[in-house]
């Protein structure tokens, strides 16, 4: 285990201390023992830049199930190490935003924590392995943590829809990834990401490629709520809001990029890869924006916002996987799309953390998010507007916050698309930017709406819950930190990201356009001369101001889709019917008596080894190989046969117990006729013990009731008994004569001297050769008599009425 | 001997299964006994029967009887004693705190719809 | 409540320590011949629960005050404890060793692991049974 390893699980390991670092020091807010950890892996992921750089990979296996190609392979790459900077980072941001957000007194802390460090190990681990079934599973782990993190206010119905939805969507898509991960392993034999792009060209022609691809986008879609799988990132909007910031827009949404971008030189080879990656990200991106404007709540806004954005960043992808189409990096023009696709993915986790964590204050301080409710906030909080409005114009694309840069190179490669000769992309090229053109325009006014109906306008202090005013100072610290750095990066994209962590990212998505030496030379510009881009800008701005102020007049668009046929109603209704058809389907058989369970039991066991005694046609008696007879066996058996059958009539509960113990005892003499010593030995104690423990129960237990004397209970209870009986008779008989395999007797028998040096070989597999199960079996003893002893003296409390 | 013993065992098996289908908890221990017992000597019946010494290295035989079904079994004949000695505290605990050993007056009433 | 049965009183007194002998050698003789932890474990709860038959169970935990739900507990801890031991010795979990001894006077004698493991094995089976009895028979 390296040091890298250890800095995976760090975050899993401290989630197991975080109860008592709660239990002991109450008085103390538990964030603050959470923080140096995400501080520390920061700048121990930080220290790698140098190596990322210079195009080096750090790679560090640790064998975890070697036969099957599974072992946990750390990889530090350009494109890893931006994901796990953008974890820890904005980590240790949102648990200090956290630390004032949430206070000690009145929330369960340690179960946050605990959360928040389980999701924060599993997203480093999803980003760093480069093994897939290791990603997977921390992938599903992701998916768990933010199952309960989004329920975290598991008392309130909304959170545990939300909690359920996203659950159940992005697993969904997990599952289905897992699908495409075995198809893949089943093209190249190999779970490695490494040696799958090695094989990227081979596997192009396999018959399961296409389904493959299908299943991996299905799992990234899923995970980055891609239209129409967007439904649950609004749902998950009842999580605490340091989670939606952290989750739901920064990283675990990202998850889904993070995927297509790791992929990308396995499937870009083929245009349907290009056309759904991008076709879903641009449409995805418009649907988002225009969702988003219709919103009164501010954080379902920053939802679909999100949505939205995922969307921008996964069309940049698709059309950027064009790039792999070319050879070489000159006149390559779709190089720009996967870069913009980059910054875009840093820019956005600046400015939308930002925002979620000023809507957050909002609602800390005034108690609401409703817009209609907020309004003239302005003059009471001054800093946090001025953080809201940073975000929102670097979201809207404006000068100069580092969105204008991203945006006008994502104009840039959305108008590439245009020169696009392959793929029969030229028939509709032409929708890409207009569509892209047309969402900008959207996420402009759901920008302007998100800054000014909230803190200019009315003041309605009747409306609002508390009497608002400005945030503490450490609550502002992390959003003023993030929003530096949205104005930072638009004056220093060069010298800041270009080389360190841009370029680095590229040569991780696009190997194969680079030879050894060669590294994406990125250059990043704020001035491009007056070109279609500027001028795209500049009519967002026109267009989007215009109908922002007319907005109430065009606002009854969106009363035009039935509400009936939206994609929640869908989801609601399938969700339902699920239910209640599997708990109908459940409660035709499983009517909770025992005796129809047994009897289902018998019939399938009667049913399924009949039709495999008769398909295999293995019935066969076979007389030549049969142990001799003697008197005392017929004797016994006889004895034995009208024991059983006479407890079936015995009277009272005396007379079955005496008997029982009679075939017991009688079982044992067999086992001294068939020269089995030890058995006999403990089968005799074992039956005088039993029949002991039944007599000391024996007062305590109910007089025997005459049975009930229906013929068809009866009947039933003949057939199917008689049946079990004779398929047993008939099994034992089959597998007497059948002799497929040699014993392995022969081993115990030759080596019980030389090896465990005993001479009892019976004892000796107990005991050595087969001690494991020895082991577990006085363990399940000991579980048995702890059971009883529960049982009978620890009694059940009493209800409390009685 | 072995088809003997496999009707034995087919036996044991119905008359088992008999007393677990009836509805008194106290049949219905009696009849897992008497499956266990059935169960133990089928693995024995499937080692063969009286193939040579006891499994005793000190009896210098040829050759032994198999081993392997012996261990087995006597890891079974503890197990089920156990279980049964829990199943029977079961059942009277059961019967004490409901007043009733008939498993059709036992069934709990499910309400999650 | 005691019982008034003299003849099984006074029986049990010699039966008891015969038993108990018998089953202890049983025990040890396991290696070789018939035997071992489970038929001596048994044997002695057998004996035991003679002993309860004959007194009642005030009487016999006065004698034999013992905690079986903690014997239970040590059987099991000698039996992994032996099992984990191999790992010290860098041989896989459960691994046993033996060695054989020349003492004066008793020859020799070989020792093994095994027999701690099947010593764990006695003390759970022990324990158990006992635990199982004794509990049903003070309920009331």
């Amino acid at each position: 285990m390296s040091l890298l390893h250890l800095a995976i699980v760090a975050p899993l390991i401290f989630a197991i201390l975080v109860p008592f670092f709660y239990k002991s020091f109450r008085r103390i807010h538990t964030g603050w023992f959470v923080l140096p950890l995400p501080i520390l892996l920061f700048i121990y992921f930080f220290s790698f830049i140098s190596t990322t750089k210079s195009k080096e990979v750090v790679m560090k296996t640790l064998d975890w199930i070697p036969t099957l190609g599974i072992n946990f392979t750390a990889k530090v790459d350009g494109l890893g190490l931006l994901f796990a900077l953008l974890i820890t980072g904005i980590g240790a941001l949102v648990v200090l935003y956290s630390i004032y957000y949430l206070s000690k007194g009145k929330e369960k802390l340690h179960n946050f924590y605990v959360y928040l460090l389980l999701f924060m190990g599993a997203m480093l681990g999803v980003v760093l392995s480069d093994n897939l079934i290791v990603m997977y599973a921390f992938w599903e782990l992701t998916s768990f943590s933010s199952f309960l993190l989004i329920g975290y206010w598991y008392h309130r119905e909304k959170s545990r829809y939300g909690a359920q939805k996203s659950m159940l969507i992005t697993v969904f898509g997990g599952l289905s990834m897992l699908g495409g991960i075995i198809l893949l392993y089943l093209m190249t034999g190999s779970f490695s990401i490494s040696e799958i792009i090695t094989q990227a060209d081979v596997i192009v022609t396999s018959p399961l490629f296409i389904p493959a691809l299908i299943c991996i986008l299905l799992g990234a879609f899923t995970k980055s709520a891609q239209f129409p799988f967007h439904i649950w990132l609004p749902d998950a909007m009842e999580a605490p809001t340091p989670v939606s910031a952290y989750l739901h827009s920064a990283t675990m949404v990202k998850a889904g990029i993070y995927l297509v971008a790791r992929l990308t030189p396995v499937f870009a080879v083929d245009g349907l890869w290009l056309w759904l990656v991008a076709s879903f990200g641009i449409f995805t991106l418009f649907w988002g924006s225009f969702s988003a404007v219709k919103q009164t709540d501010l954080k379902s806004i920053l939802a679909f916002s999100t949505v939205s954005q995922l969307g921008l960043i996964m069309s940049l992808l698709g059309v950027g996987a064009a790039s792999l189409h070319y050879v070489g990096l000159d006149d390559n023009l779709y190089v720009v799309a996967t870069t913009a696709a980059i910054f875009h993915l840093i820019n956005h986790a600046t400015f939308k953390g930002s925002l979620f964590m000023v809507v957050g204050i909002v609602d800390h301080e005034t108690g609401t998010r409703d817009i209609r409710k907020l309004g003239g906030l302005l003059h009471f909080m001054p800093i946090t507007f001025t953080l809201a409005m940073i975000g929102a114009f670097s979201m809207a694309g404006l000068p100069p916050f580092n969105g204008f840069l991203s945006k006008e190179m994502f104009f840039t490669g959305m108008l590439r698309v245009l020169e696009m000769d392959f793929f029969s992309f030229d028939s509709f090229a032409i929708l890409f930017p207009i569509l892209a053109w047309v969402a900008s325009v959207f996420t402009f006014i759901y920008s302007m709406i998100l800054v000014f109906k909230t803190f200019t306008g009315k003041y309605q202090p009747e409306k609002l819950e508390k009497k608002p005013h400005e945030a503490p100072l450490g609550m502002l610290i992390s959003p003023i930190i993030l929003a530096s750095l949205v104005i930072i990066i638009f004056f220093f994209p060069n010298s800041l990201l270009s080389d360190n962590l841009i370029s680095p990212a590229l040569s991780s998505i696009l190997p194969s356009l680079l030879t050894d030496e060669e590294g994406f030379m990125v250059h990043i510009y704020q001035w491009h001369g007056f070109n279609p881009e500027l001028f795209m800008t500049l009519g967002v701005i026109a267009v989007g101001v215009l109908l922002y102020l007319t907005l109430p007049k065009w606002r009854r668009v969106y009363d035009l889709f039935p509400e009936n046929l939206t994609l929640n109603r869908f989801y609601d209704g399938a969700v339902n019917r699920a239910q209640t058809g599997s708990f109908k389907f459940t409660k035709s058989f499983m009517n909770g008596s025992i005796r129809s369970y047994l009897v289902y039991i018998f019939t399938f066991f009667i049913v399924i080894l009949a039709t495999a005694l008769f398909y295999k046609n293995a019935f066969k008696v076979d007389t030549t190989n049969l142990a001799s007879i003697g008197v005392y066996e017929v004797l016994l058996a006889l004895l034995i046969m009208i024991g059983a059958v006479s407890i079936l009539f015995a009277k009272t509960r005396l007379s079955q117990i005496i008997l029982l113990g009679s075939v017991g005892y009688t079982v044992s003499l067999f086992y001294v006729l068939f020269r089995a010593p030890d058995l006999a030995l403990t089968q005799l104690v074992i039956e005088s013990v039993s029949v002991a423990l039944f007599l000391v129960c024996f007062y305590h237990l109910p007089k025997l009731r005459r049975e009930e004397t229906r013929i068809r209970f009866k009947l039933t209870n003949a057939i199917i008994s008689v049946g079990v009986g004779a398929i047993v008779t008939l099994i034992a008989l089959s597998a007497h004569s059948n002799k497929f395999f040699s014993s392995i007797s022969q081993y115990y028998i030759e080596n019980t001297y030389e090896k465990a040096a005993g001479k009892n070989m019976v004892n000796v597999i107990l005991v050595d050769f087969r001690g494991f199960d020895t082991l577990f079996e006085i363990t399940v003893l000991a579980i048995a008599s702890l059971g009883i002893y529960g049982m009978i003296k620890l009694r059940l409390a009493r209800r409390e009425e009685d | 001997m072995e088809i003997l013993m496999s009707i034995v065992v087919g036996v044991l098996f119905m008359t088992a299964t008999y007393l677990m289908l009836s509805k008194s908890l106290l049949r219905i221990i009696v009849g897992t006994g008497l499956l266990s017992h059935g169960a133990h000597l089928l693995i024995l019946t499937m080692g063969g029967l009286k193939r040579g010494a006891a499994p005793l290295l000190g009896e210098n035989a040829e050759s032994y009887t198999d081993p392997l079904p012996q261990a087995l079994i006597l890891t079974a004949i503890v197990i089920s004693f156990g279980v049964t000695a829990f199943f029977l505290v079961l059942a009277y605990r059961a019967y004490k705190e409901l007043g009733t050993d008939n498993i059709e007056q036992m069934r709990g009433t499910e309400s999650n719809e | 409540m005691r019982s008034n049965n003299i003849i099984l009183e006074t029986a049990i007194k010699v039966i008891l320590f015969i038993i108990v002998l018998f089953s202890v050698y049983i025990f040890f003789a396991g290696h070789y011949y018939p035997g071992g932890g489970f038929i001596g474990g048994l044997m002695t709860a057998g004996a035991l629960v003679l002993l309860l038959i004959a007194y009642d169970i005030k009487t016999v935990s006065m004698i034999l005050p013992f905690n079986y739900r903690i014997m239970t507990g040590i059987g099991l801890l000698f039996a992994i404890g032996t099992s984990a031991g191999a790992i010290f010795f860098n041989v896989p979990f459960l691994t046993h060793a033996f060695g054989h001894i020349d003492l004066p006077i008793l020859g020799e004698i070989s020792l093994h692991t095994a027999t701690i493991f099947d010593l764990g094995v006695y003390l759970v089976v022990v324990g158990v049974s006992m635990t199982i009895i004794q509990t049903i028979g003070e309920d009331e």
